[in-house]
């Protein structure tokens, strides 16, 4: 049906960006497994797509909460210092069993969502400043925690990093389950409409009455309780808990996967169904020129390329 | 002595905008040592031609004689260079600068070196300053300034750049009424230098006591010019506002039945003393069931403001709200909502609509926790919500998932309504409800208020319609500056009774007049 359309009338621009932003992201993660079968020798294997799953998971939990930031017209750049934070928090406490540890870990990260909230919604910093210092902050309180990389040996943790149920690896079981969870929020909660209401209009938002600063502060919380629950996955995955190097530059993927997946920085929206498909599309990317033996500097290229490309598409929505 | 020469003449000058004839043919002539009242309701043209003035736009037909030379400037900064200065609402300067800084800036004086010369700065600066009241600290930055000293900084460079014509946008609108003082101080004597000053404001008291000559616009054209001495505050009014005293009028032009049944009862809202800085100076007023109080009074009079501190999103200095007899907890639109005020605000498309939601969205917003069970919303009783409120205010869409802001005006109007209908509300306070809005949609948004109110709501109704306003209301508070001046009721509710009472002539019913100075 869009494909019809877009054949009957090539010129009309803005109904072929529309298009672009709802639907391009399946056709080019689409694209890329069609050329990857062709090209790319043992794509197909179970292994492979098992590598792929793993290694996306943590940046789909990210973004996840990312869109929900966005969409209320922010931006949440300290994710990457909150999976520190949690990787670090998860070594020091793991001592007293994996779930007191999980809980402490809950705990920094609602504490730094709470600040973030806090600035955003009460001190009204602008999203962008305010969860810049607490990037700053956090990756160094992580390394305050734990100055060095240390090595975890507990069976639960690495059981939760590398275990399966139903011939699925936990990691992808837990990223699809958020995912849902995110998606159910958004559609069909009171806090998932006021948020949307809040990033469309705040003047507007804020005359009817919403609770602003209380979904505000809680969207804040949200996100970074993702982001820990996605450190706390990769220090898993490692076996090893690294606040030096563990999710720096997350903060970009996760925003590149949201607005790759059509979720306009302008607020107002959240797509999740994009966002993970955004997270799974720069994946098969990266690994598709890593594959073929380009040097990382193509790939960094390409993803350019890809945000632009977004970017170029969402701007035909932003004006209204 | 010679005649003063013109020093700006325009003539024929039109712009329009799509849509919009913003100015159509106007002529204004201003002379040395003039002050020129530039005056005219929302939407008469006044900021646009001045931004003509200043070269912000390009005319589209019309010519600008400056010191008797044709001119046309390109930018604003040479429109300044050429001896035009503006002072707008807002001051435009840079806040974090020293005043000094911002004094001088684009023209420092420079050290042989050429480098930037502090000391001269610093001290011209405060000299320069002393002469307009404003006792500071050159060296602090901007904005450890108050907006009033900020004004005279932002006046003094504009006089300081050696400007023949200098035009002050509503120049009060920050001011405390001592700096105001100073403010006028400083006018009279630029004119007694010989420099032109148009002044635009709706403060009827600052234009007779500061200017002489003045020029109405209504609809992008001139109506009147003149000297302001000709010209008394009923027929200043008048003019402005379009309406001839006594002129006969054919009932009926509106959707309004009329008088309404009003329960001689409690007042369902009243509001005691409300003051707010700049804005509100004590005002109350009651409101009973059934009743449709309107509040009448020019653009900058305080409707807004009033409405806003009701509804809890304007931060009062003092003043309470009760609401059926309940005081409520002031500064809080969350809380005057839950005790059954509704606030249909002025600017519809920023503060009214979530333009990208749906029209379900849009009506559910503010009843969405009513309709849900731990968070989760009954999309069912949405559902119901919305078809009752479509079909009753016959809402035009494609479907209830058509996004408002692809709908027209006066459909977005009644989303609004709808969305504060659902509330069940004891209090609906509208700001403008008709404007902008097409005639049959119009129409139909003033007979549902009618209905609202035999319903036994009580409604604040603001409009600048005086047609709308005087036979929609069963009463008209006015005000003026920010307080109340005087009330119509009965058959005192007329336009003529109501620009009298806006022009400050004849209070009815013994209202305090505070003393008025004649310029």
């Amino acid at each position: 049906m869009a494909e019809a359309t877009l054949r009957t009338a090539p010129l009309d621009k803005a109904r072929v960006l529309q298009w672009l932003q709802t639907y391009g992201v399946y056709a080019g993660v689409a694209l890329l497994l069609v050329v990857n079968i062709v090209i790319t020798p043992h794509f197909l294997s179970a292994e492979n797509f098992r590598t792929q799953a793993v290694q996306v998971a943590p940046v789909i939990i990210v973004a996840l909460g990312m869109a929900l930031v966005i969409g209320t017209e922010g931006v949440d750049l300290s994710v990457g210092a909150v999976m520190a934070l949690a990787a670090s928090a998860t070594a020091l406490y793991l001592g007293y069993g994996l779930l007191p540890a999980l809980l402490v870990v809950a705990l920094f990260a609602a504490g730094v969502g709470l600040a973030n909230g806090a600035l955003v919604a009460f001190v009204g910093v602008q999203p962008i400043v305010a969860t810049l210092a607490l990037m700053v902050g956090g990756r160094g309180l992580a390394l305050v925690l734990l100055p060095q990389l240390e090595d975890l040996r507990n069976p639960a943790l690495a059981s939760l990093g590398s275990g399966d149920a139903l011939g699925f690896p936990y990691l992808i079981l837990i990223a699809a389950g958020l995912a849902l969870l995110v998606a159910f929020v958004v559609r069909r909660t009171t806090f998932g409409r006021q948020l949307l209401a809040i990033g469309d209009s705040r003047p507007a938002a804020e005359l009817a009455g919403l609770p602003v600063r209380r979904v505000l502060i809680l969207v804040y919380v949200a996100c970074a309780l993702l982001a820990a629950v996605a450190g706390v996955l990769a220090t898993a995955r490692l076996q090893a808990s690294d606040p030096t190097s563990l999710g720096n530059l997350m903060e970009l993927s996760a925003i590149t996967a949201v607005v790759v997946g059509g979720t306009p920085l302008t607020g107002g929206r959240v797509n999740i169904a994009g966002t993970v498909a955004g997270a799974v599309l720069i994946q098969l990317l990266t690994a598709t020129l890593i594959k073929h033996d380009l040097p990382p500097s193509w790939t960094q290229i390409a993803q350019a390329i890809v945000i632009v490309c977004a970017v170029y598409a969402a701007r035909g929505r932003g004006k209204r | 002595m010679a005649p003063p020469a013109e020093v700006l003449a325009v003539r024929g000058l039109s712009k329009t905008f799509p849509g919009v004839r913003a100015l159509d043919d106007v002529d204004l002539t201003v002379h040395a040592g003039e002050v020129h009242a530039l005056i005219g309701e929302n939407g008469a043209g006044k900021s646009t031609l001045i931004k003509l003035l200043t070269g912000v736009y390009r005319p589209d037909a019309g010519r600008i004689s400056f010191q008797g030379r044709e001119v046309s400037f390109e930018t604003p900064l040479e429109a300044q260079k050429a001896g035009i200065s503006t002072i707008y609402q807002e001051v435009n300067l840079i806040p974090l600068l020293s005043v000094a800084r911002n004094l001088f800036l684009g023209r420092e004086p420079r050290t042989r070196l050429g480098l930037l010369d502090f000391a001269r700065m610093n001290r011209e600066a405060d000299e320069i300053l002393r002469t307009y009241g404003v006792r500071v600290d050159v060296r602090q930055s901007l904005r450890t300034l108050g907006v009033g000293a900020q004004q005279m900084v932002a006046l003094a460079r504009a006089v300081a750049t050696e400007a023949r014509v200098v035009i002050m946008d509503e120049p009060t609108s920050s001011l405390e009424p001592r700096e105001v003082e100073t403010l006028f101080t400083v006018i009279r004597r630029l004119r007694d230098e010989g420099i032109a000053v148009i002044y635009v404001s709706h403060r009827l008291d600052e234009l007779y006591a500061v200017c002489s000559k003045v020029t109405v616009l209504r609809d992008g054209r001139r109506v009147h010019h003149g000297d302001l001495a000709d010209l008394d505050r009923i027929d200043l009014v008048s003019t402005m506002l379009g309406r001839e005293l006594g002129e006969v009028r054919a009932e009926g032009q509106t959707k309004f039945s009329g008088e309404h049944l009003i329960a001689d009862d409690q007042p369902v809202l009243s509001a005691r003393e409300l003051s707010a800085r700049h804005k509100l100076h004590g005002v109350s007023l009651d409101i009973r069931p059934g009743e449709v109080v309107g509040l009448g009074g020019l653009l900058g009079s305080g409707r807004t403001e009033t409405a806003k501190a009701i509804s809890g999103s304007l931060a009062l200095s003092s003043g309470a709200v009760t609401v059926a007899g309940v005081p409520l907890r002031g500064g809080s639109t969350p809380a005057a909502i839950r005790a059954g005020i509704s606030l249909l605000p002025e600017d519809r498309k920023s503060e009214g609509i979530v333009p990208g939601l749906s029209v379900r969205e849009n009506i559910a917003l503010a009843v969405l926790p009513r309709l849900s069970r731990f968070g989760l919303v009954s999309e069912s009783r949405v559902d119901g919500i919305v078809d009752t409120f479509m079909k009753r205010l016959r809402i035009k869409a494609s479907s209830p998932h058509q996004k408002v802001g692809e709908l027209s005006g006066g459909n977005q109007q009644k989303v609004l309504l709808a969305r504060w209908l659902a509330m069940n509300p004891k209090v609906l306070l509208l700001d403008e409800p008709t404007r902008g809005i097409d005639v049959g949609a119009k129409a139909e948004v003033q007979k549902l208020v009618d209905e609202l109110a035999a319903d036994g709501l009580g409604v604040l109704l603001i409009s600048s319609d005086l047609e709308e306003l005087i036979e929609g209301s069963d009463r008209v508070v006015v005000l003026k500056d920010g307080a109340v001046v005087g009330e119509l009721t009965g058959d005192d509710v007329t336009e003529d009774q109501l620009m009298r009472t806006i022009a400050g002539e004849a209070p009815p019913r013994g209202t305090p007049e505070e003393a008025v100075t004649h310029g």
